[in-house]
C-alpha cells in the first residue's frame, strides 16, 4: 500500500514496529514505532504515554517534511 | 556414526504455549521435539537427534531483537547444532521475520538453515540468503505438504550434499556454484539462441531480478499549510463494523469521515485478526493517531487532516490486494489534493 499510495507522488511515512518489513516493501520514509499492537502508544507507562505518542507523531510530520533519496528511518533525535 | 545435532525454532503458536495472547513470551527452550518438530525430526531420526526447541513469541522476537540474539547465542554455545529447523511459517509475517532472524544468525555460524515460507511472507527476502526455505502454502492447514521437501533438505544436508532449488523446492539463495557441465558456454548460448529464433521454449541460466523500486516523493515544502491523509492496516473501524471489513486476508478497504472528531477512542475499535486486540480497543489512536494529528492541526502545526480516514487489515492479506488498495486509497487523496500520508501498520 505505502509504495503504491507513494506512486502517485505523494509523500508517505510508514509507521510500523517491524522495520525490516517496512523496508522490505518498499517504503522510503520509516518511523519505527513501539510494539505490534499499540504501534502509537505504550499503555505500561500511565500518564506518560501522551508525550511519546506525541513525539512520534510529530516525528512523522517532520519525515514528511524531509527529502530523502533512499529508504530512510527516522530515529527518535538524541536527547 | 554419532547422530547430528538438531535445534528447532518455533513461535508460541506451533510451540503450543498458545495464540495471539501469548505472542509477547520471551524465549524459552523445550529439551524436547514440539508441533511440527516432531513430524520433521521423526523422519530424520536415524542421522539427527533434536537437542532443543527454541519458543519465542512472534511480538517479543520483533520487538526485542537483541535479547533474542543473546539467547540464541547461548543456545549455539550449550548445544553447538549441526542444522538448525525454523517454521515453516506460511504466510504468518512476524514469525517469518522471526525464522528470517534465527536463519541469519546461524547461518553467520557456518550452521545450515531449512524452513519453509509463503511466496508472499515478508520474511522471505532475508531468509532466503540465509537458509533453505522450502515454498510452502499460505496456511497452517498446509502442514502435511510442507513436510515431505523440508524432511528432504534436511536429510541432504545431514549427509553433506549440496542441494538445489529447483530439485529441491526451495527459494534460490541467489548463490552461483561452480558445477561441471558437457557443453561449454558459447555452445549453450547458441542452442538457446536458435531456440529463442524458432519460438520455441527454453530456460535462461541467469533470470534477471525484477526491481520495483518507487522514488521517494518530494518532502512537503510547507507542513503548516498541508494537508495530511491517515491511513491504517491496523484494522480500525467504527464500532460495529458497518463495511464488515475482514478481520483477516482483507479483500477491501473503508474510508470514514473523521472531520467531527477528535480521536477515534470510544467510537472506534479493532477487527484486525493478527494482534492482541486490547490495548487498540481502548484507545484506537494508539493505532491511527487521529488524536495527535488533530492536536498538531489546532496548533498550526500543519494545515489540515484530510476529512476521511482509510483503513484496511494487514494480516494474511495478498500482495496483489494491498497493491489494488494502495492504487485505489492512492488514486483518491492525489484527486483529493491531499500532500502528504501517514500510513500506520500493526
Amino acid at each position: 500500500m505505502v509504495k503504491e499510495i507513494e506512486r502517485y507522488g505523494l509523500p508517505i511515512v510508514h509507521m510500523a514496529t517491524i522495520t525490516t518489513i517496512s523496508k522490505s516493501v518498499g517504503a522510503n520514509r520509516i518511523v519505527p514505532t513501539v510494539a505490534i499492537p499499540y504501534p502509537v502508544g505504550n499503555p505500561a507507562l500511565a500518564e506518560k504515554e501522551e508525550p511519546v505518542r506525541e513525539e512520534l507523531v510529530e516525528r512523522a510530520i517532520t519525515a514528511l517534511g524531509t527529502e530523502v533519496t533512499e529508504p530512510t528511518i527516522f530515529k527518535a533525535e538524541e536527547i | 556414526m554419532s547422530k547430528k545435532k538438531v535445534l528447532y525454532y518455533l513461535n508460541q503458536f506451533f510451540g503450543q504455549i498458545g495464540g495471539e495472547d501469548q505472542a509477547h513470551i520471551p524465549p524459552q527452550i523445550k529439551e524436547e521435539a514440539v508441533g511440527p518438530g516432531t513430524a520433521i525430526v521423526g523422519q530424520i531420526a536415524d542421522a539427527a537427534e533434536l537437542v532443543a526447541t527454541f519458543i519465542c513469541g512472534d511480538n517479543y522476537f520483533n520487538e526485542n531483537r537483541d535479547a533474542v540474539v543473546k539467547e540464541l547465542e547461548a543456545a549455539y554455545e550449550k548445544y553447538q547444532p549441526d542444522l538448525v529447523i525454523a517454521g515453516p511459517a506460511f504466510n504468518a509475517g512476524r514469525y517469518g521475520v522471526a525464522c528470517a532472524g534465527v536463519a541469519k544468525f546461524f547461518n553467520e555460524k557456518g550452521v545450515p538453515v531449512v524452513s519453509g515460507m509463503y511466496e508472499e511472507n515478508p520474511g522471505l527476502e532475508e531468509a532466503r540468503a540465509a537458509a533453505y526455505v522450502v515454498s510452502t502454502g499460505d496456511s497452517a492447514g498446509t502442514m502435511r505438504k510442507a513436510i515431505p521437501p523440508m524432511v528432504k533438505l534436511c536429510q541432504k544436508l545431514l549427509k553433506g550434499e549440496t542441494p538445489k532449488p529447483l530439485e529441491d523446492d526451495y527459494f534460490a539463495q541467489g548463490k552461483r556454484l561452480t558445477i561441471l557441465v558437457e557443453k561449454d558456454g558459447s555452445e549453450r548460448a547458441m542452442e538457446m539462441l536458435l531456440k529463442r529464433l524458432k519460438g520455441e521454449e527454453f530456460t535462461t541460466e541467469l533470470p534477471m531480478p525484477v526491481f520495483d523500486v518507487v522514488e521517494p516523493a518530494a518532502a512537503i515544502a510547507d507542513l503548516s499549510k498541508a494537508t495530511i491523509a491517515l491511513v491504517t492496516s491496523g484494522g480500525i473501524v467504527p464500532q460495529g463494523n458497518p463495511d464488515h471489513i475482514q478481520s483477516a486476508s482483507a479483500q477491501m478497504w473503508g474510508k470514514y469521515d473523521v472531520s467531527e472528531l477528535k480521536e477515534l477512542k470510544g467510537t472506534y475499535c479493532t477487527i484486525h485478526g493478527g494482534y492482541d486486540p486490547v490495548y487498540a480497543n481502548e484507545w484506537a489512536d494508539r493505532v491511527a493517531p487521529l488524536d495527535e494529528l488533530k492536536k498538531l492541526e489546532a496548533a498550526g502545526k500543519i494545515g489540515s487532516v484530510y476529512k476521511y480516514f482509510y483503513t484496511t487489515t494487514g494480516t494474511g492479506t495478498s500482495v496483489a490486494n494491498s497493491e489494488k488498495f494502495g492504487r485505489e486509497i492512492g488514486a483518491e487523496l492525489k484527486e483529493a489534493g491531499v500532500d502528504g500520508v501517514i500510513l500506520t501498520s500493526t
